[in-house]
């Protein structure tokens, strides 16, 4: 019966969705308040609606309710209930499910926190938001329905994969979507800005903390995502350039261009057309990456057109919604005159040149995954893009990147004085050839690559610390002033100084466990000692430690330094009965400075295991670094300046529009 | 983001779980070895999603490894060990994609990309000029105004 229910508050919310897309657009071209005033109201019941629907769906896989097949096929009536919930969304129809929530959730948000945006921009942006829903609602209910029931309903069910039943992965894909999905709002930000022709600094000013949200999201759902992978799969990697990373990733760059382009419309007018259509790749972005995930066409080619109904479905979504963006971008685009005009030496230049080089790398890592695609479509010859191609061609863009971002942030508006900047940034310099100078001296495993990757990392850090300084005035206006200056800071100031500060430390942490990481592989036995990066370890033997829906075996590991235990650490070979799989729980130990990584693997013979041991340096600070570069874009985020000073500024502007128009 | 890659592996009941070499496969002279670890990072597990055969559980990534470090000990260099695994196996083994006719577009478009980018930014530099005659000094009255905005400031 709720299932049912949940199925109808899909099909209500799919009619709703229809008259977000149709109303207010009309509405918005009559100038009619109330057929404008329904998006918000439908906005509103999708959401409701959706919620619902996902509510049913997370109620039949707490109940265990086998007679539905989305549950009979992902759940198992032993699982934990935080994994019983967050099975609901590791599979297809589940994961659709969540996307249009946060979807509708976006919309009912514009709906309830857009109130500051003239009446006819917030319908047609509503209505672009109604039109996407509407696609992804229909694909669900043709091809992906989560409530279809199974007669007679199954004992149990097939449970989920062990290695997704984990509390981190349980919180990755709704923080990812979040970000994905949030991409939309500044898309439907752009797409209505387009057909009113009209794209200004206030116009950057609304989007922005729509643009900022979902990128924080983002940013902390790749961690998150990162992360899991590098403690649950059990040999120390946490990035892989693999196609599905690469599909959170693109938008995720793409996204930072468009943070720092909109800026530029913000504080100068320039740069619009070309923010618009960021906001336009973006999110298309996000939504290839939605097919590359769901349609199965990164197995093969031709796995997509085994089972083509989903695929070419979502493929039809996706050519409509780029195709017809693009399209009305090419169409309305060249009539938005930009303002501003600015130096080859300025701000305006540096997130310029932030840009070409992140669209260069987005659209690198886009050609990547998608070139042995093509060519298998093609016909061609089957060949494989991995990391070591990756990794050669982004690298490069980044470095240069960098190097940038400390000048950049500190050069005027329109003309900048780069003498004068490179003098201010003295001090981050030096900070940058002393630590590249003591790493090469006292860190045995750095050579070149990583002295300049350490040197890289501190330039950014005290490049950020050395624009706070200058900021408050420190040592030149007297201590007191300076603090009185720091308090009075704004948001977006942080925001900046914080974000390259994170930046940074994620730099340092990449450097470090890439070229520091140090391997021992080897069998042992109870009371087996063995060394690896100046640390003794002592294996002391494996001893049964079930779970709630698995066996497993515990392997305990003593790390000593100079005759000094320093940590414990257990690592588990985990079996579930149900699933039939193994996983592996890796022992970690993590300080500041390194993460112990010890993995017990299969018996070789009587008491005898394969063991794995890995030294990583720095390791905790790549996903530090990246938490601090969300808390960036939070500190921008809560800028007042973007609460309190919009409302009033907006409707001056609405009312000036109006009037033009 | 893995987590939808072990998504996928599961949803098209796939292969294994990732973790690599095992003991006895490491051969005796760390020099070698160390080289059969960086070929073994850039070929390709055939069976698996992506993997390299370092870091799959896989018996052909087993087998690869082992002929890997037979053809090493052999006397073999790095390249006669990619050659050898390439014309049995295909192009596909390779994770590093070779330049070639039908890899160019590949090993070209990023910089290809980055030129076009820089000659669009360049255009519109030039469709955007500015006059670079040095600003004129601020009159009196401005400079009384500036240091009223700097004492309100502080």
């Amino acid at each position: 019966m709720i299932a049912e229910l949940g199925h109808l508050a899909l099909v209500l919310a799919f009619v709703l969705a229809l008259v977000q897309a149709s109303l207010p657009m009309i509405g918005a071209s009559r100038r009619d308040p109330f057929l404008m005033s329904t998006g918000s109201t439908a906005a509103i019941g999708q959401f409701v609606f959706i919620s619902l629907a996902f509510a049913a769906l997370i109620h039949g896989y707490v109940v265990s309710d086998f007679s539905i097949e989305n549950v009979f096929l992902n759940s198992h009536s032993t699982k934990p209930l935080l994994y019983k919930i967050s099975g609901a969304w590791g599979n297809h129809e589940g994961s659709l499910v969540l996307w249009v929530l946060i979807l509708a959730l976006f919309g009912a948000a514009v709906a309830v926190f857009g109130r500051n945006l003239p009446a006819p921009f917030k319908a047609r942006t509503l209505a672009v938001q109604g039109i996407i829903g509407l696609g992804f609602l229909a694909f669900m209910l043709l091809t992906s329905n989560p409530f279809i029931r199974l007669d007679p309903a199954p004992l149990d069910g097939r449970g989920l994969n062990p290695i997704l039943q984990d509390p981190g992965l349980a919180m990755h894909p709704p923080m990812l979507y979040l970000g994905y999905v949030g991409f939309s709002t500044t898309f439907s930000f752009a797409m209505a800005a387009l057909i009113e022709g009209r794209v200004d600094a206030t116009w950057a000013r609304w989007a922005r903390p729509w643009t900022l949200a979902a990128w924080i999201s983002l940013t902390f759902g790749i961690a998150l995502g990162s992360w899991w992978a590098y403690y649950e799969l059990g040999w120390g990697g946490w990035w892989f350039w693999d196609p599905v990373e690469n599909a959170s990733f693109m938008p995720w760059l793409a996204g930072t261009a468009l943070l720092h382009s909109a800026i530029v419309v913000e504080k100068r007018e320039t740069l619009k057309s070309w923010t618009i259509l960021l906001a336009i790749l973006t999110f298309s972005l996000s939504l290839l990456g939605t097919f590359l995930v769901r349609s199965g066409v990164l197995t093969s080619v031709h796995a997509f057109a085994t089972d083509p109904e989903r695929g070419v479905f979502i493929l039809a979504l996706l050519v409509v919604a780029i195709g017809g963006s693009l399209a009305l971008y090419s169409w309305r685009a060249p009539s938005m005159q930009g303002g501003g005009l600015f130096a080859p030496i300025s701000r305006e230049s540096a997130l310029l040149l932030n840009n070409l080089l992140l669209a260069t790398a987005t659209a690198t890592v886009l050609l990547g995954t998608l070139y042995p695609l093509f060519l298998d479509a093609l016909a061609g010859p089957k060949i494989s893009v991995g990391p070591p191609f990756f990794n050669a061609t982004f690298v490069p863009l980044m470095v240069p990147l960098l190097v940038a971002v400390p000048i950049g942030s500190m050069l005027a508006w329109k003309r900048g004085d780069l003498r004068g900047v490179v003098a201010r940034l003295s001090a981050a310099g030096l900070a940058a050839v002393l630590v590249a100078v003591l790493c090469s001296l006292y860190i045995d495993w750095t050579g070149t690559a990583a002295a300049l990757g350490f040197a890289l990392a501190a330039w950014l850090v005290a490049g950020s610390l050395n624009d706070l300084a200058f900021r408050i005035g420190l040592f030149r206006i007297g201590f007191a002033r300076s603090l009185e200056r720091l308090a009075g800071l704004p948001g977006s100031a942080w925001g900046v100084i914080v974000a390259h500060a994170g930046l940074g430390i994620l730099v340092a942490g990449i450097t470090a466990s890439s070229a520091g990481q140090s391997e021992r592989i080897l069998t042992m036995k109870a009371g087996d000692e063995t060394d690896i990066a100046g640390y003794t370890v002592r294996f002391e033997g494996v001893t049964n430690a079930d779970g709630p829906n698995y066996e497993a075996r515990r392997g305990t590991f003593v790390a000593s330094l100079d005759g000094e235990v320093v940590a414990r650490l257990h690592s588990e070979k985990r079996f579930f009965p149900v699933e039939g799989r193994p996983t592996t729980e890796a022992g970690i130990d993590t300080t500041l400075w390194r993460d112990l990584y010890f993995v017990l693997g299969d018996e070789a013979g009587p008491g005898l295991f394969t063991v794995r041991l890995y030294h990583n340096p720095l390791v905790i600070w790549i996903w530090g670094g990246t938490v601090i570069m969300g808390l960036g874009g939070f500190c921008s985020l809560v800028d007042r300046r973007f609460r309190i000073g919009v409302p009033r500024m907006a409707q001056s502007h609405a009312v000036a529009a109006g009037a033009r128009a | 983001m893995r987590a939808i890659v072990a998504l996928i592996i599961m949803l098209l009941a796939a292969v294994p779980s990732l973790a690599g070499v095992t003991p006895d496969e490491i051969l005796d002279d760390p020099a070698l070895e160390e080289r059969a670890r960086s070929l073994g990072r850039e070929l390709r597990c055939l069976v698996c999603q992506n993997q390299s055969i370092d870091d799959s559980d896989a018996d052909l990534a087993r087998d690869l490894r082992i002929l890997v470090r037979e053809r090493l000990e052999s006397g073999d260099s790095d390249q006669q060990v990619r050659d050898y695994l390439v014309a049995r196996y295909g192009e596909f083994v390779l994770l590093k994609p070779p330049v070639q006719a039908s890899t160019w577009l590949l090993w070209a478009g990023p910089f290809a990309l980055l030129l076009a980018g820089a000659v669009g930014v360049g255009t519109f530099m030039r469709r955007h000029p500015v006059g670079m005659t040095e600003p004129s000094p601020l009159s009196n009255d401005e400079r009384a105004r500036l240091q009223q905005l700097d004492i309100d400031k502080a």
